[in-house]
């Protein structure tokens, strides 16, 4: 009696095979399926009905859709600017500090240890218009009004990407913080030489340098921030009447309130697209910055 | 008006002095060589008037003005980094002109400059590499361009030729001496290469621990070295020297059993029984016959040659001397086999003798 035997690698990486097909393959192939049904969690048998691409022309046509999926990208924009922008400051002053550079670095990534369900509790109380520390404070400073934090639509943004900010800022500053450490020290005394003042050295010099370094955290930060939920979700839930829905809120809204599954993964494949055009659009800026600096090998 | 003046400027890297107190009067427009072996501060001084190390003690002037507490920019120097320190982002191009465009100057003349200096230099093939793509002589070249690009005050060199092949070494050497004579400018130059050194120097600064141990014209510091340390930095092959002992006024009792007469130069500076060292060069020492005919004081030995080094117009002959080896020059070479004894003529009147305890020399 012969029998057939699996080739010897196939079933080396059998058990591999099956981890990733559970976890990976099996919801994923699930969700994209169940986008084209009118599949509710309430009525399981609403899965077995195809109705083809109806969610995704729900979708595309849905107004509230397209405010979140533009709230989000406004939302990446700012943050990903704001915590450019502090990052760098930060992590420039950092590589001055001569003492205590180390335990300044440990207490610099402090904010990122927290769970950010965490940081979004801390924020919510500290933004709450009658108890918040906020307002407390501006009405100890004679100031006798008690802002809405979380309630106007446009503070509530303001209060989301403050926590966010605060949140993550440091892993730019951390990367950046790597550049100026990987940084060779002679062009820019090169470039003092060469008749630069500070700034020009910043700007010519230092700045290049550091492209590919902000580019990584970019990346990394835009597929974070595209998918910013646990901070929005317990600060706001996406509410008051919708006014800070982001993409992953408004899904999850449909998904497990509305319980309307294939819709909310409809919406899931059209906001990936979003993460892969920024990653796209960061990875190409990365090489072309990496070549600049003659990193490309 | 350049002229560069240190005086009894100190570096200290914490506890460890890099520099001692160095005083040091460049003239304008003149070419000086800083050289010594490594370690010994060459480098520290030029940064220091370069601006990019701050004097721990002391005063450096740039034309007359104090800059100890100017930042590089507002010196006006150019400087070639001993490790290139090129701008990695840019092309050679780039880096040639960037001092020009950060002086905001107009960009026909920018081109032209850059043009200049990369046909001196032979980049012009090269003009849209970056760094990275160069060799490590290719990118030397390009530091040095980008120093001539600008006309500083003062150009400072630290070792820009170390990294070449010995021709293009000898050819950078030519053009940096023609561009001194065509600009002018005061030029201080590092090299830890005493050949570099003679050739390319108004004078010579050599320096050993972070002290100068001598300053001179290359001729002053090749004939009247002040010490054994310059007697055998300076010069190639190295001087030679042999340990010895006064005896009476007129005779010097070396290692080894030979003995020569005191220098008449030195008769009456020397004690009895004082420990010297007794140097001469090379060139001082050849074979009766093979020599040039000089007139001066001469002394004649006789020495075993142990192995010989033809260089096609001169052999170099080393015999063993109470185990220092001592080199001869001989001149219209014939075939010397090791073993053989030659007679030796000894040109005494250019012979050195340094005091054994201070290794400084004995002169009149
Ligand atoms: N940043 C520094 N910190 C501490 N010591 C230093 C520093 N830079 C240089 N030194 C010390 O100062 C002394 C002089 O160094 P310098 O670089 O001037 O030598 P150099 O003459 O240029 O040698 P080389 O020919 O090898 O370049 C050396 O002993 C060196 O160890
Ligand atoms: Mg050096």
């Amino acid at each position: 009696m012969t029998r057939r035997r699996l080739p010897e690698w196939f079933v080396l990486l059998l058990p591999a095979i099956v981890v990733i097909a559970a976890v990976v393959l099996i919801p994923l192939v699930f969700s994209l399926y169940s986008s084209f049904t009118p599949y509710k969690l309430t009525r399981p048998a609403t899965l077995w009905k195809w109705v083809g691409t109806y969610n995704y022309e729900k979708i595309l046509s849905d107004g509230k859709f397209w405010a979140a999926f533009g709230r989000t990208v406004l939302f990446l924009t700012i943050v990903l600017n704001l915590e450019l922008l502090l990052g760098l400051g930060i992590a420039l002053m950092m590589n001055k500090v001569t003492w205590g550079q180390r335990s300044l670095r440990t207490i610099l990534m402090f904010p990122m240890m927290f769970s950010p369900i965490l940081v979004g509790f801390q924020f919510k109380f500290i933004f709450n218009d009658n108890i918040g520390l906020v307002n407390n404070v501006l009405q100890s400073m004679g100031y006798n009004a008690a802002l809405p934090w979380l309630v106007d639509g446009k503070l509530a943004m303001f209060s989301i990407i403050f926590a966010e900010v605060w949140m993550s800022t440091p892993v730019f500053a951390i990367l950046i913080l790597a550049g100026l450490f990987a940084m060779p020290r002679d062009p820019l005394e090169a470039a003092k030489v060469d008749g630069c003042t500070p700034i020009q050295t910043f700007r010519h010099i230092t700045l290049p340098f550091l492209m590919p370094f902000i580019y990584i955290a970019m990346t990394i930060r835009s597929l974070d921030v595209a998918r910013a939920y646990d901070i929005v979700q317990i600060m706001t839930g996406g509410g008051p009447a919708r006014r800070t829905e982001l993409l992953w809120t408004l899904m999850s809204r449909t998904g497990y309130v509305d319980s309307r599954m294939g819709l909310a993964n409809a919406m899931g494949y059209v906001s990936i697209i979003l993460s892969i055009l920024f990653t796209i659009y960061f990875f190409r800026k990365l090489s072309a910055a990496r070549a600049q600096i003659g990193m490309a090998g | 008006m350049t002229e560069v003046n240190l005086s009894n400027v100190i570096k200290d890297y914490g506890k460890t002095r890099a520099v001692h107190g160095i005083d040091l009067g460049i003239e304008d427009g003149e070419f000086v060589v800083l050289v010594g072996p490594s370690g010994c501060g060459k480098s520290t001084t030029l940064r220091m008037i370069a601006g990019l190390e701050d004097i721990s003690g002391g005063e450096i002037a740039i034309g007359g003005r104090v800059v100890n507490d100017l930042p590089p920019r507002e010196r006006n120097i150019s400087m070639v980094f001993q490790n290139y320190a090129l701008y990695p982002h840019m092309t050679v191009r780039e880096n040639l002109g960037f001092s020009l465009k950060i002086a905001k100057a107009d960009q026909t003349a920018i081109t032209k400059a850059v043009d200049e200096a990369a046909g001196i230099l032979g980049l012009r093939d090269l003009m849209d590499r970056k760094p990275a793509e160069l060799s490590g002589g290719q990118r030397q070249r390009v530091a040095m361009g980008r120093a001539i690009v600008r006309s500083p005050d003062v150009f400072l060199f630290d070792e820009p030729l170390s990294n070449l092949d010995a021709k293009l070494r000898t050819q950078m050497r030519v053009e940096i001496k023609k561009l001194h004579q065509k600009v002018g400018n005061t030029i201080v130059y590092v090299t830890h290469d005493q050949v570099e050194a003679m050739t390319l120097a108004d004078r010579i600064v050599l320096m050993r621990d972070g002290h100068i141990v001598q300053v001179g014209t290359p001729l002053e510091l090749f004939n009247t070295p002040v010490n054994t340390f310059a007697a055998t930095f300076i010069g190639s092959p190295p001087m030679n020297l042999i340990d010895g002992v006064v005896s009476g006024s007129n005779t010097i009792n070396l290692a080894g059993g030979l003995s020569v007469p005191v220098p008449s130069r030195v008769r009456g500076l020397v004690r009895d029984g004082q420990k010297v060292c007794f140097g001469f060069r090379a060139d001082n020492l050849m074979p009766v016959g093979h020599s040039v005919e000089e007139e001066g004081e001469k002394h004649e030995l006789e020495l075993t040659i142990s192995l010989t080094e033809p260089l096609g117009t001169e052999t170099l002959l080393f015999t063993d001397v109470a185990g220092n080896e001592v080199q001869a020059k001989m001149l219209n070479p014939r075939p010397v086999r090791p073993g053989e004894t030659m007679k030796f003529q000894l040109m005494l009147d250019k012979c050195h003798v340094f005091d054994a305890a201070s290794s400084e020399a004995i002169r009149g």
